[in-house]
């Protein structure tokens, strides 16, 4: 089973009024597989997942999710693979009116009937993961940053979907965090068998999750490959796109001065 | 996931097998709860669990915090290691009495 596809994009456009944001993308997602989307700001990372999602239309292509063609599908098939699927958006948006748990627990509670100790128990397995068993019964505005990515995970997870789909999972966070948010999305891969789907930045994060990174620029899907792939890529835009090394990462002198130099393309 | 249900002298055996997701979880938790309700304490052989999400380990879960209040022993045997992974994820590879043997879980009843 290791090499059918999850998702399946063909010959994909994406539109913003008149605006193409993405051309003629083609690639596939293979199930179980972390499949990281990285691409320079406004390349269109979060307008892909959107499409993915079946939030944003798109102009021409097809994407099939787990078999099902979301263009074509109907509202009760869209009903049923949304319910495989888990979502944390970039801001992770959480209800300000409903605790932490709440929150987790909203969709246990809207597409179950489970036993409401099943839920509280469920409930708990996800706050220990993402560490936030103590803060049970906060509400979002009391927590920070890296907790509300850590409940909006928690609440991605709660009904062990077979697709998760993660934007920016790390931005923003202190790299201890940010790593144990990374140990978790491989761990929620392998224990869970879940297929993911994250768009980030950080490049650590990139090569410590990743067992295949699609780029995204000009609109285009630059190149689709291993973390070795990318790493050895020759085409200037991706190898652009690695050595954007944070600042305290240039160690060599005649490398920075050329980057502050070289001409302008 | 199929599941069956064995009564030995002074306890039950719950086999379980395949995968466990949400759809068979309140049938596990029935019958783990059924089998405590009647007194009976209870070992579940795991060797065939090809697959369990967190509602199934929900239910063994409260099943192991009903045994406890009632007096019974409850342990897990023979465990997979998909299903042991997911027991480790959740550390509830802490929790759980495992045995790999019935003898082991006979003695000490
Ligand atoms: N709701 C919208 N209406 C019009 N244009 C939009 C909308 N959302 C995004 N765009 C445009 O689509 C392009 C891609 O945006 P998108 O949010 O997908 O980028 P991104 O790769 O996720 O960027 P970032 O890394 O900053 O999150 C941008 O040029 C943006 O201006
Ligand atoms: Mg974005």
């Amino acid at each position: 089973m290791e090499n059918t596809s999850a998702i399946s994009i063909s010959n994909l456009d994406v539109d913003y009024g008149s605006r193409r944001i993405l051309s003629n993308i083609n690639f596939d997602i293979r199930e179980g597989e972390i499949m990281v989307i990285m691409g320079d700001s406004g390349s269109g990372k979060s307008t892909l997942l959107r499409t993915m999602l079946g939030l944003k239309k798109p102009s021409a292509g097809h994407i099939k999710m787990l078999g099902t063609d979301i263009c074509h599908a109907s509202q009760k098939e869209l009903y049923k693979l949304r319910e495989k699927m888990g979502v944390a958006f970039q801001g992770g948006a959480l209800f300000t009116s409903m605790s932490v748990t709440e929150n987790i627990q909203l969709r246990l509670r809207e597409h179950t009937k489970l036993d409401e100790n099943t839920i509280q128990i469920m409930t708990r397995i996800k706050l220990d993961m993402v560490n936030l068993l103590p803060y049970e019964n906060l509400m979002p505005s009391e927590l920070s940053g890296g907790m509300k990515k850590r409940a909006a995970l928690a609440r991605a997870i709660i009904m062990d979907p077979k697709l998760l789909f993660f934007d920016e999972p790390s931005a923003g966070l202190d790299p201890i965090t940010s790593a144990e948010l990374d140990n978790l999305i491989v761990m929620l891969k392998e224990t869970m068998r879940m297929t993911i789907v994250v768009v980030t930045h950080e490049l650590e994060s990139v090569f410590a999750i990743a067992d295949r990174i699609a780029i995204l620029g000009d609109g285009e899907l630059i190149q689709v490959g291993t973390p070795e792939e990318i790493k050895s890529s020759t085409d200037e835009r991706v190898i652009n796109l690695l050595n954007r090394t944070p600042r305290e990462n240039i160690v060599d002198g005649d490398v920075h001065l050329q980057r502050l130099t070289r001409d302008n393309q | 996931m199929k599941s069956k249900l064995s009564a030995e002298s002074n306890y039950d055996v719950l086999e379980l097998s395949g995968e466990i997701d949400l759809h068979y979880s309140p049938q596990l938790r029935e019958m783990i709860l059924g089998s405590l309700k009647n007194g009976n304490s209870l070992l579940i052989n795991m060797a065939e669990v090809s697959y369990i999400d967190s509602s199934g380990i929900a239910s063994l879960v409260e099943g192991f915090q009903t045994a406890k209040t009632a007096n019974l022993s409850y342990g897990l045997l023979t465990i997979s290691s998909p299903a042991l992974e997911v027991l480790t994820l959740t550390r509830l590879d802490r929790v759980f009495t495992l045995y790999d043997t019935i003898e082991q879980f006979q003695s000490q009843l």
